[in-house]
């Protein structure tokens, strides 16, 4: 039985103003409004705003939150400021990975988990799964919020402008609740485009007046094919592409955010400690090409003649005129500056290994 | 609305055939370079490469997605649109004046099997 299709409180604003709309992680989603490279730019150099509102969202509250959250999660929240924001993973106990996420700290005993469209069901079972053990309550409050992302070096201008919300107080990674028209919102300088910007929490209500607002002061509407371009240059991983269940945080040199000594410890610890140590099998690379072709999802990675790996996402990139891929390969051919080959249709273009980050990140500390 | 132009015949696939005698400027309608996006790299064949009716013979790309290009006709590419290298936005700006291949067309009977004007613009419902 074929499920039915999700859509946003934003969905019939998207329609309206012909965005073309493709289904993404179970919801009818804006990919263009304009075009990509049009919207990618407006992030770069100005301000876009993005409908985010397919994200899920989960509040975990109880006398042992914090040991809870910590428990399952790749980074250390332990004894952190309420207003701070941390980037990790779930993971299954062999280091594969649940989901990657955001854990905004609301207050003592009160985390309020940011996770992936697509694996909504899949994580709220897990965590529910994982509670059982510990005094928290767990709440899916997916439905009741809706999501968008301000992104951009004007992003701090924008809020004041368009919502009145002074936002210079708010660092990289903190978040503050804003009473916004008769409701408190949360507002955090965080976002998937390595540029400044801000992502806001609020009930669809909220969100459709703001999303008027914007739209009514020119800001750019930004669909999730720009949002991939733009995360994909800042050097940063979407879940099933460069996240897997297969692949571990430690695989996808994401290490910096597994705290393998944190009080504790966390599901799937011991296993990225031993890939650390060891070294995984496979590793995540960038790669650039001298030619123009583009590497895709999928396409083999070769040395020699040997097939190594495959490609995870690949671009044209827009801010880095050139091609450019995130490829999971052997450890052992993964070495900056190694000469390796992608195979793109029926022929086989010369590429290096390079840093993952092709795009340096504007984000205000 | 996406521009025809009469005389040239076009495929199921949305390339066309502008016929030159002996040749055929192969490349992809103004429909489908709409459809498409901004095109950020066309991988072509070379000079002296044998192409098929029916089959891949190279592709177009947005920024999004990889297109194959299907030849409408069998034949040897005499020449390749090589502005197309160095700006494959070109595409955008008029997809019939900017052919993608040449090619020597070996059966030019294949030609009856494709579409006219009038029947491709009933196909893509314009």
């Amino acid at each position: 039985m074929a499920e039915e299709i999700k859509v946003t409180c934003l969905h019939d604003k998207h329609v309206a103003q012909g965005a073309l709309m493709t289904p993404f992680a179970g919801f009818d989603m804006p990919i263009q409004y304009c075009d990509i490279t049009t919207e990618h730019n407006a992030v770069r150099h100005n301000v876009g705003v993005f409908d985010v509102s397919h994200m899920g969202e989960v509040h975990i509250t109880g006398a042992e939150a914090e040991k809870f959250v910590n428990y399952i999660f790749t980074n250390d929240i332990a004894g952190a400021p309420v207003g701070k924001v941390f980037y990790g993973m779930m993971l299954y106990p062999d280091g594969g990975t649940v989901d990657d996420l955001l854990v905004y700290k609301m207050g003592e005993n009160d985390l309020f988990l940011v996770i992936n469209a697509a694996n909504i069901d899949k994580d709220v079972a897990w965590i529910k799964e994982q509670a059982q053990q510990f005094n928290v309550n767990v709440d899916n409050q997916s439905d009741h919020y809706a999501q968008l992302a301000i992104q951009g070096p004007a992003g701090e201008k924008t809020m004041k402008d368009v919502f009145g919300i002074d936002c210079s107080d708010l660092t990289f990674y903190t978040f503050k609740l804003v009473n916004y028209d008769g409701e408190e919102i949360i507002v955090s300088r965080t976002g998937y485009t390595g540029e400044d910007g801000f992502e806001v929490y609020a009930t669809p209500a909220i969100i459709v007046k703001m999303w008027d607002m914007l739209m009514a002061a020119g800001v750019q509407p930004c669909g999730l094919g720009c949002r991939d371009t733009l995360r994909f240059e800042a050097g940063l991983p979407l879940y099933g592409d460069e996240l897997t269940a297969e692949i571990s945080p430690i695989m996808a040199t994401l290490g910096m955010f597994c705290k393998l000594d944190k009080e504790g410890g966390f599901i799937g610890r011991d296993a990225c400690a031993q890939q650390k140590a060891e070294g995984s099998a496979k590793k995540l690379v960038g790669l650039e090409l001298k030619d123009k072709a583009i590497p895709r999802h999928g396409y083999e990675v070769l040395d020699g003649e040997n097939v190594v790996g495959y490609i995870t996402t690949g671009y044209r990139g827009i801010s880095v005129d050139k091609s450019l891929a995130f490829a999971l390969v052997d450890r052992a051919v993964g070495a900056l500056g190694n000469e390796l080959s992608v195979r793109i249709r029926k022929k086989v273009f010369p590429a290096t290994v390079v840093k993952k980050r092709f795009y340096t990140p504007n984000y205000k500390k | 609305m996406s521009k025809i132009i009469e005389g040239l015949c076009y495929s199921e696939s949305h390339e066309y055939v502008k016929v030159e005698g002996e040749f055929g400027y192969i490349g992809i309608t103004d429909y489908a370079q709409h459809e498409l996006g901004n095109v950020v790299y066309v991988d072509m064949p070379e000079v002296d490469d044998e192409v098929t009716a029916g089959e891949e013979f190279g592709a177009v790309e947005s920024v999004k997605a990889a297109s194959d290009l299907v030849s409408p006709v069998s034949g040897t590419v005499v020449e390749v649109n090589e502005a197309l290298e160095d700006e494959p936005g070109l595409i955008n700006k008029d997809a019939f004046e900017n052919w993608i291949i040449k090619v020597q067309l070996s059966d030019k009977s294949e030609l009856e099997g494709l579409m006219d004007a009038a029947a491709y613009k009933a196909m893509i419902g314009e």
